[in-house]
């Protein structure tokens, strides 16, 4: 697992090539996507150069505290991020700073607990970015459907509300779909990995001359964590988020503006 | 007294829906009749606190409506919402729902009989059940808890004339053979003749008048 590579800048230019393909087939079809390709040129290379320089300093130092200044980053931005796919949701900002929170620590903690990991930042800052990042995109999507379905069920909430259920009995469908819509996607794609495609790691591994077997393994720890973590994540969001569409009073709150 | 209103006022998004309605509604059967957006809706939500009013006092059998336990006040005093909107799957898994929530034992057969449908609708799937039927299904769901008072919002209003009339006959049959007490909202006067002993009639979120149907109504 120590095996590295050199990159060059010209070589990442040459790469370019393929992202100009994008914006050809975008123009050609009228796709209107070549300024967001442009946008997604600019800032994946600025970002991943600026995260690359902070974690080669945390490398360095080799501190455990800025492991974790970094981790809360991620997960303020991750929150933030996911916030704008839950519009219709209100207060969601809270919930999603608490359910990637808990994914990324639980997460951390048990691969660190099960002596998967050592705890040190070259395993905790790449597995922590996986791990908030679907966690951010599991809770994004399931807050997504929790929102769409609280509007779009009001009658039946209501209807069943007004026989003394609890606003937890009236919202528990949705919630249960909504959990579901944000975990099925990594599900889906843990069943067919190494089938219809090669995730990430493993790919990275093999391109760096790893063993094999030694990438297959290490994908297999980060799928099977990252599982854990988009539970947690979609549960600890769904669970926290419902309740704001209810009053203590297991009522029904008129549907706001919008935002968290 | 089963519900008194003293200034009970509601504003939403801006409007006021509901302002210093007084009211007293006793036992019995009683209309809450007016035009559309006039705040009836509204005002039979507050009695099962579905809502709280921003100001003013409700309260039921003497004793204010914020001292109880909103989802006990829900199973004494069931409401029953315009549209149907019954849960997913058969009837019978939406009356016993509501009868497992009252801790009742759920009686199928006597609730589907009492809302005008045979026995044989235990089994059928809600979404195969035509407006009329779930608004039936609907009505024997919240006769699975067994409540003291029915607020019914519109019973009839998707219903034609022949299922209106059928509706009508099974909610003074209801009132006669459980002694229940109703709350009907309807923007028909002339229903309100038929089914309320009192009515009450609002306009722009105001009572007009309230009082046995005969003196308000005529």
């Amino acid at each position: 697992m120590s095996s590295s590579i050199d990159v060059s800048l010209g070589e990442v230019a040459a790469s370019i090539v393929l992202l100009a393909l994008a914006a050809a087939i975008s123009f050609w079809r009228d796709a209107d996507l070549e300024r967001d390709i442009g946008i997604a040129l600019v800032r994946s290379f600025v970002q991943l150069t600026a995260i690359g320089f902070a974690i080669e300093a945390i490398f360095d130092a080799d501190t455990l505290l800025l492991v974790v200044a970094l981790l809360v980053v991620m997960v303020v931005f991750g929150a933030f991020t996911a916030r704008a796919r839950a519009r219709r949701v209100p207060g969601a900002l809270g919930p999603l700073l608490v359910a990637l929170s808990l994914a990324g620590l639980t997460t951390l903690g048990l691969v660190v607990a099960l002596g998967i990991f050592e705890p040190e930042a070259r395993y905790l800052v790449p597995v922590g970015g996986m791990v908030i990042g679907n966690a951010m995109t599991a809770s994004a999507v399931a807050l997504n459907r929790l929102g769409d379905e609280m509007a779009d069920g009001r009658a039946r909430i209501e209807a069943t509300l007004a026989l003394g259920a609890t606003s937890r009995e009236a919202a528990a469908p949705i919630v249960r779909r909504s959990l579901r819509s944000g975990m099925i996607a990594l599900v889906d794609s843990t069943k067919t990995t190494g089938l219809i495609f090669f995730p990430g790691t493993m790919v990275g591994m093999l391109l760096a001359g790893a063993d094999p077997v030694d990438a297959v393994r290490l994908q297999l720890i980060l799928l099977y964590a990252l599982l854990g973590s988009v539970a947690i994540a979609g549960l600890v969001a769904t669970t926290l988020a419902y309740r704001n569409f209810f009053t203590p009073a297991h009522q029904l709150r008129e549907p706001g503006p919008g935002g968290g | 007294m089963l519900f008194e209103l003293r200034d009970v006022s509601l504003a939403r998004d801006g409007r006021q829906v509901l302002e210093s309605v007084s009211a007293e509604i006793p036992a019995g059967a009683t209309a809450v009749v007016g035009p559309s957006g006039s705040g009836k809706s509204t005002l039979l939500r507050l009695l099962n606190r579905l809502a709280d009013p921003d100001g003013g006092a409700i309260s039921h059998d003497g004793r204010p409506l914020g001292s109880y336990d909103p989802l006990e006040l829900r199973r004494e005093v069931s409401l029953v919402p315009q549209l149907p909107a019954l849960i997913p799957g058969t009837v019978e898994a939406n009356l016993e729902f509501a009868a497992g929530l009252a801790d009742r034992e759920p009686d199928t057969a006597r609730c589907l009989e009492l809302a005008g449908l045979d026995a044989g609708f235990a089994g059928r799937d809600v979404g195969r059940l035509s407006v009329g039927e779930q608004q039936r299904a609907m009505l024997a769901r919240a006769l699975a808890q067994r409540p003291e008072v029915l607020l019914l919002d519109e019973p009839t209003s998707a219903l034609d004339e022949a299922a209106r009339d059928a509706v009508e006959q099974t909610l003074a049959e209801l009132q006669r053979r459980l002694e229940l007490s109703l709350v009907i909202v309807s923007h028909d006067p002339a229903q309100a003749r038929r089914l309320g002993e009192q009515v009450i009639r609002l306009e722009a979120g105001r009572v007009r008048e309230c009082g046995p149907v005969e003196e308000v109504l005529g």
